[in-house]
């Protein structure tokens, strides 16, 4: 039907910035009708705004739209909701699940698009009070799941399903939309089983059989070699190959990924810092953790943390990292046993935790690590006066704020980690994102800790800003000795400020290596056991 | 694991267990026949059951037990005082009031439907508190408005001072219009078989109610709004059109209590009617998230039983009749409260299971 030799997407030059933040730098790739495409790429590449692009979700719009040309079949669209998209024959698979719970598959599958009777009353009150074809939508629901090719129970529960059947489940919704064209698949199988996995990527050959395009998101790179036609590999906001799937291997795909700055020196840390770390003793040893934070569960991790090192903790999004500080300072439910200077750490209680001079800058600045509304010296202090009793004085049995003691140590962190404010009494929720976060380390510096957990310390602050927290961290470790543990997903970052750095995949200890390693070994522990 | 069962069954059911047994032990003492029992507990039916029935909307859209239900109660007043004025009794009466309720309720139900999603997750405490503030209109209106504004003819129903409504409007002329219409009694025990039927036509609808397309909406806006959302379905006007519904059936409800009744205490009868309706609806079996028409037959029949025997059966046993007064009061707050809690927990014990799943993965690990 289509013209011969248009293919049924072509992006064009896809530039998108966030606030001034480059995200996308002219994206090309086009893809036929039944082809498949495997994208890949680290966190942060871009993987996942372009398919919000393509997808028109209302957060592009919200942020300033995009420049470049989306063209199906040759002519160029705009969606401005996703409901334009999927007018137009696109289906997207999130990675979080959108089913409601208590429907069954196959209500969930014509979910608002179920087929109806007409009513009496509906002629009166409008077509919401039309009644459900069950017959319909029972066979609608079967059509799509014999099209997917996998078999689950249309009459079952979502709540009672596995999580896989669940994943089937949002695949066959999108099947079962009749002018779908193309399929976006982001991470589908980060939630299956092997045997799940085999299945989708079967029922993805038969998708593409019957003409369907798919675009397939994962970080599992030999599903990509196995099922798809061409693969594109994105990093830093640019498609940095674009190849026939046949001609290519997991190792270059990861190279590919991961690959920046291969040439360029890792970190180089003061070697003697490096080995005095390796050679001194375990200060705080994880045995067996396993934490239950939503969408960064860890299983089993046992891990040892040297006196006087900093340690990295990297990985890919979603995959626990961020679960192991939350898990050990007691923000979220966990179990196992962890020991800090020869001494047991309670879980699941944070104040033990303090008062064990352990400290952490969450990686949620606005809700967890700042009192917003506050200022300064409040957000600086606060901790350690109710850890710490620091910061009072004492008048009889009444303890009142030291309001001196708090300006000065104030403007010490204010001096130190040259934090941009109009005075000490400004607010947090004024400060810049980089500032925010200077401001987190300094209320966990004011504790004055024996072990301290960074996460994500450069998420969304600038390369100015990030440049100094780093140093501010290498510093507070290297000067007085306090024991750094700093998880991030970015490399490159962990591998300039680190000694060790342990990668977590799939909720496990994946490896741990010298930051001087090569950039591919890290990239391959990080996809080794993602689920 | 079979013990388990009927441990989950015991904590679910809970409330409704309790009031059997209270039940069982107050009715002995409070040494009254079966037959006045099941003639009482029949009155107070079809006196409450309607009122109770238009709880099951919201809690099918997620939002929670409607106190705004009151809201209907304040439309069917101002309906009735009207009819009363106009001097229109009997059965055109009442269905005069139900037609005139219907436009206050609707306008009334859009109100607080619209606050209510602004105040999302906040539905319960924030109808409860639409009925402090519409309650305050009510009194306005009925107080000081009904008289110099709005017309009212007949001097019965005025205070002396020449405005606004008696505390206590009569509506003899209508008392039991309805339930004596088409009325049997077996073994002389009255039974309102129209009453009934209207109860009866209202489940049926709830029943068809739910097969259809509006109430497939509500009830997936009521598990998980952001998915219902990104599916197309309209969030905001569905939950706007739960609560307008449960207003509009409060409001025939209401009619439907009042006409059983026989008057109207102008300014209180709103004032307790939808803690006792939700109360009701509790001890009959439901929560927060759920609720069936079967809780609402059950639970009205336990709850009015223990009302009728408390003051018996304290008469009996502390020699002062004040203790079913006090203990309807008590039991009502008592029940919700008990209600919100059991809600809470369940919530947290779902997200605790989680975790004991982990663990226990990971000693099977270990074991292999």
């Amino acid at each position: 039907m289509e013209k011969q030799g248009t293919p049924l997407l072509q992006m064009q030059n896809i530039k998108k910035d966030f606030f001034g933040n480059q995200v996308l730098t002219d994206i090309n790739f086009t893809l036929g009708a039944g082809e498949v495409l495997g994208l890949c790429g680290e966190n942060g590449a871009g993987k996942s705004t372009l398919m919000k692009i393509l997808f028109g979700m209302d957060v592009i719009r919200e942020t300033g739209g995009y420049s470049g040309d989306v063209l199906i079949d040759g002519q160029k669209v705009t969606f401005n909701t996703p409901f334009d998209a999927l007018a137009a024959g696109i289906g997207m698979v999130h990675q979080e699940f959108s089913l409601i719970p208590g429907f069954t598959a196959a209500e969930n599958i014509v979910l608002n698009r179920e087929p109806v009777k007409k009513t009496l009353l509906s002629e009166v009150f409008g077509d919401r009070l039309n009644t459900l074809n069950y017959k319909a939508i029972a066979e609608t629901s079967a059509k799509a799941i014999e099209k997917m090719g996998v078999e689950i129970d249309a009459n079952m529960r979502i709540s009672d399903m596995p999580v896989g059947h669940k994943q089937f489940t949002e695949i066959a919704r999108e099947l079962s939309k009749d002018q779908l064209k193309l399929l976006i698949l982001d991470e589908p199988t980060a939630v299956l089983t092997e045997k799940e996995a085999a299945a989708l990527l079967d029922s993805i050959r038969k998708m593409s059989a019957q003409g369907i395009a798919v675009i397939f998101i994962t970080h599992r790179l030999h599903e990509i070699l196995s099922v798809c036609n061409k693969v594109v590999v994105m990093r830093d906001g640019y498609v940095v190959r674009d190849v026939p799937a046949e001609e290519t291997s997991v190792s270059d795909i990861t190279k590919w990924m991961v690959g920046r700055n291969v040439e360029a020196p890792a970190a180089a840390p003061d070697k003697q810092t490096a080995s005095a770390a390796s050679a001194g003793k375990a200060i705080l040893s994880i045995r067996n953790l396993w934490v239950d934070m939503p969408g960064e569960t860890v299983r089993n991790v046992t891990l040892d943390v040297q006196e006087g090192e900093i340690l990295g903790i990297g990985g890919l999004a979603g995959q626990g990292k961020l679960g192991i500080p939350n898990g050990v300072m007691g923000l979220y439910d966990a179990g196992g046993h962890v020991e800090f200077d020869g001494k047991e750490i309670p879980l699941n209680n944070p104040k033990a935790c303090l008062d064990a001079s352990l400290a952490f800058v969450s990686e949620d600045r606005r809700d967890v690590g700042l009192l917003l509304d506050e200022s300064l010296e409040w957000n600086i202090a606060f901790p350690a006066m109710q850890v710490q009793n620091k910061f009072l004085k004492h008048i009889g049995p009444i303890a009142l704020r030291d309001e001196k003691a708090i300006q000065e140590v104030t403007r010490k962190y204010i001096d130190e980690l040259m934090i941009k404010c109009t005075s000490s009494q400004q607010k947090a929720r004024e400060l810049s994102g980089g500032n925010q976060q200077k401001v987190c380390l300094a209320k966990a510096f004011a504790l004055e800790p024996k072990f301290l957990f960074v996460s994500e310390p450069t998420r969304g602050i600038d390369v100015g800003a990030k440049a100094l927290v780093l140093d501010a961290l290498k510093k507070f470790n290297r000067e007085r000795g306090v024991t750094v543990v700093m998880i991030s997903s970015e490399l490159e970052e962990l591998r300039q400020t680190c000694d060790r750095i342990a990668i977590v995949s799939g909720g496990r200890i994946a490896g741990i290596l010298p930051a001087s390693e090569s950039s591919e070994e890290f990239g391959m522990l990080m996809v080794s056991q993602v689920k | 694991m079979k013990q388990n069962k009927v441990l989950n069954f015991l904590l679910n059911n809970m409330v409704p267990i309790m009031f059997i047994i209270i039940c069982a032990v107050l009715i002995p003492l409070s040494g009254f026949s079966a037959g006045y029992l099941l003639n009482e507990i029949i009155t107070r039916m079809g006196r409450n059951t309607f009122l109770v029935l238009c709880l099951l909307f919201p809690i099918m859209s997620g939002m929670g037990l409607n106190f705004g239900m009151t809201l209907g109660a304040m439309a069917a007043e101002i309906a009735i005082i009207f009819v009363a004025d106009w001097q229109i009794w009997g059965l055109p009466g009442i269905v005069l009031a139900v037609i005139l309720s219907l436009p206050i309720s609707v306008a009334l139900g859009w109100l607080c439907g619209t606050i209510m999603n602004m105040a999302i997750g906040r539905e319960m405490i924030t109808g409860y508190i639409m009925n402090f503030f519409i309650g305050g209109w009510y009194q306005l209106v009925v107080l000081f408005m009904m008289g110099p504004i709005i017309p009212i003819v007949h001097s019965s129903i005025k205070l002396p001072r020449g405005y606004g409504i008696r505390n206590t409007v009569s509506l003899l002329n209508m008392r039991q219009t309805l339930d004596d219409l088409l009325a049997i009694r077996i073994g002389g025990i009255k039974i309102p078989v129209l009453t009934f039927l209207l109860i009866g036509l209202l489940c049926l609808f709830i029943v068809w109610f739910r097969r259809t397309k509006l109430g497939q909406d509500m009830r997936a806006v009521g598990q998980d709004m952001n998915v219902a959302r990104d599916a197309g379905i309209k969030v905001e006007r569905t939950r706007i059109i739960s609560i307008i519904m449960s207003t509009v059936f409060a409001g025939f409800g209401m009619v439907i209590y009042l006409q059983n009744m026989g008057n109207l205490p102008t300014y209180t009868a709103h004032s307790q009617i939808g803690m006792f309706c939700i109360a009701a609806l509790l001890v009959g079996g439901a929560s927060v998230e759920k609720a069936s028409i079967s809780n609402a037959f059950l639970g009205v029949t336990l709850f009015h039983l223990m009302f009728i025997v408390a003051p018996a059966a304290g008469t009996e046993i502390i020699g002062d009749s004040m203790i079913g007064e006090y203990f309807r009061v008590f039991a009502s707050y008592g029940v919700i409260t008990l209600a919100l809690i059991m809600y809470e927990m369940k919530k947290r014990r779902s997200k605790g299971q989680a975790g004991q799943m982990l663990a226990q993965a990971q000693r099977e690990e270990e074991a292999s």
